[in-house]
């Protein structure tokens, strides 16, 4: 064998293990599933949108409005009467639709007057995502279309029309239901927008507090064991439950830390990135957190760092050496970066149910979509989170102490090894 | 009085037996030593008295206590030296040692580290970071730590392996003087003239069993060998 061909398959064998191929499968099955759920989401967003729609007119600026509106929509609520506006918004929410458009009777004699038409625009939100707003993306193009064809009727019927008019003959009156809350004057958009600044930052922070704390966790392992110190530190007298929890709590000081850092410098990139919305305040909606929320969030964040430390610790128990803790790393950052993602492009609520369940069980979503359960009021899904989380800590450092007392740890895998002393064995009694 | 009683140990490796039901005892303030081959089972029975390991069946005693039983009680009296043992990196020769005594009793952990030092012997090096360290040292340093804490059972695996002839003599030198003191030993090792000149008892094990066990002059004369190698060798092929 030449010798390239000797090193090529060194190195494929001592890369070609389960701690390397393992972590990626799970990951591979996970990214699966994400997949088609989110191709899912879009194809679902792709098809026309579902609406409701009240027509109180009957004149010919209406008909055009209501006829666009059949055409490119699935209606599953169609009423001439502005009374039967509660009963449409239910029967939207039921449907699963986006929105019921309301044509008030005055629209067709308010455009003539060359005064803007109302067309009152009763938004189902159903997550704050940047996935979830697609379907309402998909209405307000359908209504900006309605817009246009109006123009046109007016110039072809009359050309000395007021230009700055005829542009925008239909005005927008908005309102927006989410999560049992009535939004006056805003849109899905707007909303998404004013909480961007938390599904952003928030995920990204916590992100890298898990990463990097975890890193630390199993490099701390990984050099104990290859710097030959875990045997000696194992036989003093100090609880293996006092080695697991020093581990782990200096880990996660030394993430706090950094993440402090981190946070400062990510929260003046977002001032400075962040779209204004027109001065609106999210207090004003009550889109605000309080001291008690801030609380909750710090907790979940607390037993979220423990947890996913644990695990590390767990994962660092494989760890052979340093370079071996380097691919152990990888999953840590995987199941950090699915939450983040899927926190940002679409809300906890509008995800499939299989979905649902993945990243419910991944421990680092919970601090991730706190904040924003917490300003819709969720507490179940927050309270829900910190227990599971709390429970999954627990578990975790329970199966970290017991690999401690066991030889596991000190042996991994002896099969091998064994055999292989064993062949030394006879050869020092063959030689002589 | 005994400090060490092994009766019936057994230790497999999954299917792998590699302790097969051995027995012998230590007294207090004596050195013995387990000698063979790698892969023999040495390791295996050190690691398993310093707590380190599960036995499978049989029972071991340190100075009456348990070793299933009262683990946490023997870590504090004993102290195991690796074969191939390290110390943090990050750490000074003598911030290392501070870091072992801090696991001790509080009020004696200068006078420790100043005995560790003085074991150690590494002069001003001692204050320089363990990585700049040559092995040498690095032995030095670890002998330092298992012997500073003035243990009553002190387990040594290979405790001069990779020193050279001066560093080799004067840590059996050490550990001769520690048992003086009180402090058992237990010992592995290959070399066989470090056995004759270190251990009052030895026993050769060979594929996880004891073969022989007794004084090294005695078993010479046993075994009308000229040293404690050619005893090994008659004895396993017999």
């Amino acid at each position: 064998m030449s010798g390239l061909g000797n090193i090529i398959k060194k190195e494929i064998k001592e890369l070609l293990t389960p701690t390397t191929f393992v972590p990626i499968i799970i990951i591979a099955l996970i990214f699966g599933t994400m997949g088609s759920s989110i191709q899912g989401i879009q194809e679902q967003a792709l098809e026309k949108p579902v609406i409701g729609i009240i027509n109180a007119d009957n004149g010919t600026l209406a008909t055009i409005t209501s006829s666009i509106l059949y055409n490119n929509s699935k209606p599953v609520f169609n009423s001439t009467s502005i009374d039967d506006k509660q009963i449409g918004i239910e029967t939207v929410k039921q449907k699963n639709g986006v929105a019921l458009i309301i044509i008030p009777n005055n629209f067709t004699k308010q455009i003539r007057n060359e005064t803007s038409g109302d067309i009152e625009v009763y938004w189902i939100m159903k997550g704050a995502g940047l996935l979830d707003t697609i379907s309402s993306g998909v209405l307000q193009h359908l209504i900006d279309y309605i817009n246009t064809n109006i123009s046109k009727e007016l110039i072809q019927e009359n050309s000395s029309v007021n230009a700055s008019f005829v542009l925008t003959p239909t005005k927008n009156v908005e309102t927006t239901f989410f999560k049992d809350r009535e939004f006056k004057g805003l849109t899905p958009d707007l909303i998404v927008g004013m909480l961007s600044s938390q599904s952003f930052l928030i995920p990204i922070v916590i992100m890298m507090i898990i990463i990097m704390a975890g890193s630390i966790v199993i490099t701390s392992m990984a050099l104990e064991k290859e710097n030959k110190t875990l045997e000696t530190l194992l036989t003093l007298p100090v609880k293996r439950t006092s080695i697991v929890t020093g581990k782990i709590i200096a880990a996660a000081t030394i993430g706090l830390l950094l993440a402090i850092i981190y946070m400062v410098g990510m929260s003046y990139y977002f001032q400075g990135m962040q779209i204004s919305e027109g001065g609106i305040s999210l207090a004003k909606y009550g889109l605000a957190l309080n001291s008690q929320d801030y609380l909750l969030i710090g907790i979940s964040l607390f037993i979220t760092l423990i947890a996913g430390l644990s695990l590390c610790m767990l994962l660092g128990t494989f760890a052979k050496n340093y370079k071996s803790a380097q691919t152990l790393t990888f999953p840590i950052t995987m199941l950090a970066l699915i939450p983040m993602f899927l926190t940002m492009f679409a809300d906890y609520d509008t995800l499939p149910t299989a979905l649902k369940g993945v990243v419910f069980a991944i421990p680092f979503s919970h601090p991730m979509m706190a904040p924003r359960a917490l300003i819709f009021d969720d507490y179940l899904l927050v309270l829900g989170g910190i227990i599971y989380v709390a429970i999954f800590a627990l578990v975790m450092i329970i199966i970290v102490v017991w690999v401690f007392n066991t030889d596991r740890l000190l042996t991994g895998s002896t099969k091998r090894r064994k055999l292989k002393s064993r062949n030394n064995n006879f050869n020092f009694i063959r030689r002589r | 009085m005994i400090t060490i009683e092994v009766k019936n140990l057994v230790k497999n490796y999954g299917k792998i037996e590699a302790v097969k039901g051995i027995s012998f005892n230590v007294n207090e303030g004596e050195i013995f030593g387990l000698i063979g081959p790698n892969g023999a089972g040495k390791t295996t029975v050190l690691r398993i008295i310093s707590t380190l390991l599960k036995i499978n069946s049989g029972s071991i005693k340190i100075m009456n206590y348990d070793i299933e039983k009262d683990s946490d009680k023997i870590r504090k009296i004993i102290s195991y030296l690796p074969e191939d043992a390290g110390a943090y990196k990050n750490l000074t020769g003598k911030s290392y040692l501070q870091f072992i005594a801090n696991f001790f009793d509080n009020k004696q952990n200068q006078q420790m580290v100043q005995r560790g030092i003085e074991i150690a012997d590494l002069d001003v090096r001692i204050d320089d970071r363990v990585d700049t360290y040559s092995k040498g040292m690095m032995r030095r340093l670890l002998v330092g730590r298992a012997l500073m804490i003035n243990p009553k059972l002190a387990i040594l695996d290979e405790p001069t392996s990779g020193l050279d002839v001066i560093n080799a003599q004067e840590i059996r030198k050490l550990i001769k003087n520690t048992a003086q003191t009180g402090t058992t030993v237990l010992l592995s090792s290959h070399n066989m003239l470090e056995v004759e000149y270190l251990c009052e008892r030895i026993a050769l094990i060979s594929e996880g069993k004891i073969v022989e066990e007794g004084k090294p002059k005695t078993l010479m004369d046993k075994y009308k060998a000229n040293n404690i190698e050619e005893v090994f060798i008659r004895v396993v092929q017999q």
